[in-house]
């Protein structure tokens, strides 16, 4: 029983990290119908910015608590995928609108494949450790333990989260998304400016994947060139779990996977008889993403699509 | 292919048959027998993108994890044909082995994602690509099946007859290295890939997959059993990655995991998608540009640093990938039709063009 709960607790953190690079994915999607395969690097050059601010403030001496150190971190972090996030958009995708679909998928593993040696010219190859500036102490809850920065980090997810379900729901730029989304000539017609609502969703979708790259960083305290890949693919896992398009499912899909997750790595030797161990981790969100896409293609709570999948 | 061939035609046929026979003596005399090795690696490339192409490009399945076909009959001929299990095989049983298990994965692969299309399709196979990937790296303990991460050593080389391809063979009083024996053994395989890939193509079958690729419920609606008939593209393709793996696996001596990653299947589609999809000339064409031009930048890229700048700058295998990724990028934006098309894509795109252009 503690093991189910401490598996609970570590999927609800991985799960909400998972969800906020899933927004990144569906809400491209939602408007573009098109998979950005290249957001797992912004997730990555996030993190990865992150830490250098940090190391250099820390080096500079500048006397400052640990949590303002990694604050500006990644507020220095969010503008730079942002910009990336809009460089990618027009150089992956924009010129490509109306093309076939295999060509926007080349360009954007093209541009992965890129920004992956380009993380590497400027980083290194080797995993870089994030400096341990935040509080780790743990919290016994029920007799599973928490960390104070795990805590911080789905509580803050959720903000966000919230946070851009308003920005969707309420704001004049949510509207024009919506209607993006729905229909981007007749939106067009109505006067929205679809390339500027497209640079948005991009921008908006980075940006959250930059706070994601700075918490994956700060649980696991390292960042890698690689990272992002298979982070990337959960994410869209995720995405397609929840519906993909929709901003609550990919919330749901997000939490749903990173427990589902952590009950498989717990629970898997036991089910197996210990022919199989928790280093098979990463195969269950592949399993539930074929299982899904056979038996629910629309996902958790996406609408029915026609003839999408 | 009702036409006799023209006495033009079959002149070119037997001086490109001169060609490849002498070319691993032309390649290895300039340039050296690691060269032949590169070019015999380059015909391994032709017959994976081959069978890539039946899938993506006749059947327009979008395929993102093909490598682990050729993982499967890599790793098969290595279990049968090596020390590890102890047990020695000959290859005409464990190639035809590995590219029937191959067959048998691309179809237990293919059943469950029938309904998907697209980029869909692309996340699922690669997904695929990934498990096998997982398997091949974990199953060491509790049962020592694939040896983990280090691989497996001192795999067979191919035996035909008393001849050993793993050493050199003396023929009219020249001595061939087994880079040069390989050579030979991987081209005629090759022109049977090419052939059975272009009569596929210009068979019942292949009209329909090209009819499944254009819309697959007016496919459905003339007759086209669309289970069958991709099925059949996912077992066919596998078919040859499978082949491709024993091959390699033979040729190597040493097969591990990290030969089978994802960028190795992006690799391939990359080789279709730049040399022209559907087309098996393009394909061709971009297999081997693709497995050369890398091996020529790394001769390239260092020394040239070293002469302009005076030190390293950017380490080449760095410099490599990325000069690929933005080639990749560049590429489709410039030609996304490849650098020989198929005739039938190339209308397609010149359709797509004029389209857009009427819109806008």
């Amino acid at each position: 029983m503690d093991i189910f709960f401490q598996q609970i607790l570590n999927g609800l953190v991985l799960g909400s990290i998972y969800a906020l690079i899933a927004l990144g994915y569906t809400m491209v999607y939602g408007i573009m119908g098109l998979i950005n395969f290249a957001h797992g690097e912004v997730v990555m050059i996030g993190a990865m910015v992150c830490i250098t601010v940090v190391s250099t403030l820390m080096h500079s001496g500048v006397d400052l608590p640990g949590w303002a150190i990694v604050l500006i971190g990644t507020l220095v972090a969010i503008p730079v995928c942002a910009l990336l996030g809009f460089v990618i958009e027009r150089v992956a995708y924009r010129p490509l609108r109306g093309a076939q679909r295999l060509a926007p998928l080349i360009t954007a593993i093209g541009l992965s494949i890129s920004l992956q040696q380009i993380a590497i010219l400027i980083w290194g190859r080797n995993y870089i450790p994030f400096p341990d500036l935040l509080n780790a102490d743990t919290v016994s809850i029920m007799g599973a333990s928490i960390t104070k920065l795990q805590i911080m980090i789905v509580v803050l997810c959720l903000v966000l989260m919230i946070g851009l379900l308003v920005v969707v729901e309420k704001t004049k730029l949510g509207r024009a998304m919506r209607a993006t989304s729905q229909n981007p000539a007749v939106a067009g017609l109505m006067g929205v400016n679809v390339n500027t609502i497209i640079s948005a969703t991009f921008m908006l979708g980075s940006a959250l994947g930059a706070i994601a790259g700075v918490m994956v960083a700060t649980n696991y305290s390292q960042a890698h060139y690689y990272m992002g890949f298979m982070i990337g693919l959960k994410a869209f896992t995720a995405a397609v779990l929840g519906g993909i398009g929709n901003l609550g499912g990919a919330v749901a899909g997000g939490i749903l996977l990173g427990i589902i997750e952590s009950l498989g790595a717990g629970y898997i030797g036991q089910l197996t008889g210990g022919f199989l161990g928790s280093n098979y981790q990463d195969i269950f969100a592949f399993m539930v993403l074929i299982l899904v896409l056979i038996f629910r293609p629309s996902g958790l709570l996406g609408e029915k699509m026609a003839d999408r999948a | 292919m009702s036409k006799a061939f023209d006495s033009k035609q079959i002149g070119l046929f037997i001086a490109s048959g001169i060609a490849l026979c002498v070319l691993p003596f032309v390649v290895g005399g300039a340039l050296g027998n690691s060269w032949v090795r590169i070019v015999d690696f380059a015909l391994l490339y032709v017959m994976l993108a081959l069978g890539l192409n039946i899938v993506v490009g006749f059947a327009g399945l979008l395929d993102l994890g093909f490598i682990a076909f050729y993982a499967v009959g890599a790793y098969t001929y290595a279990l049968l044909g090596s020390p590890h299990f102890g047990i020695h095989w000959p290859f005409y049983v464990t190639i035809p082995l590995g590219a029937l298990f191959a067959a048998f994965f691309g179809i237990l692969l293919g059943t469950p994602v029938l309904r998907l299309k697209g980029d869909y399709l692309a996340i699922v196979t690669l997904g695929f690509g990934e498990i096998i990937r997982i398997f091949m790296n974990n199953l060491n303990a509790p049962v020592n099946i694939t040896n983990g991460p280090q691989g497996i050593n001192l795999i067979d080389p191919i035996r035909v007859g008393a001849a050993d391809l793993g050493s050199p063979i003396n023929l009219f009083g020249l001595s061939l290295p087994p880079v040069y024996l390989y050579y030979y053994l991987f081209l005629v395989l090759t022109v049977i890939v090419v052939i059975m890939a272009s009569r596929l193509q210009h068979s019942r079958i292949g009209r329909a997959w090209v009819a499944l690729r254009e819309d697959q419920i007016a496919a459905s609606a003339m007759g086209i059993n669309i289970r069958n008939i991709k099925l059949l593209a996912f077992a066919l393709g596998a078919l040859s990655g499978g082949v491709a793996g024993g091959l390699f696996s033979a040729f190597q001596g040493f097969v591990s995991p990290e030969s089978f990653s994802l960028l190795e299947s992006i690799m391939i589609l990359a080789m279709i998608v730049l040399g022209g999809m559907g087309n098996i000339a393009g394909v061709i064409l971009g297999a081997v540009v693709l497995t050369i031009a890398p091996e020529i930048l790394r001769d390239v890229i260092g020394p040239l640093q070293m002469k302009t700048m005076g030190r390293m700058l950017i380490d080449p295998e760095n410099a490599r990938m990325l000069l690929f990724g933005i080639a990749m990028v560049v590429m489709m934006l410039v030609r996304p039709e490849g650098m020989l098309p198929s005739k039938r894509r190339k209308a397609e795109f010149k359709d797509a063009k004029e389209a857009a252009a009427q819109k806008g």
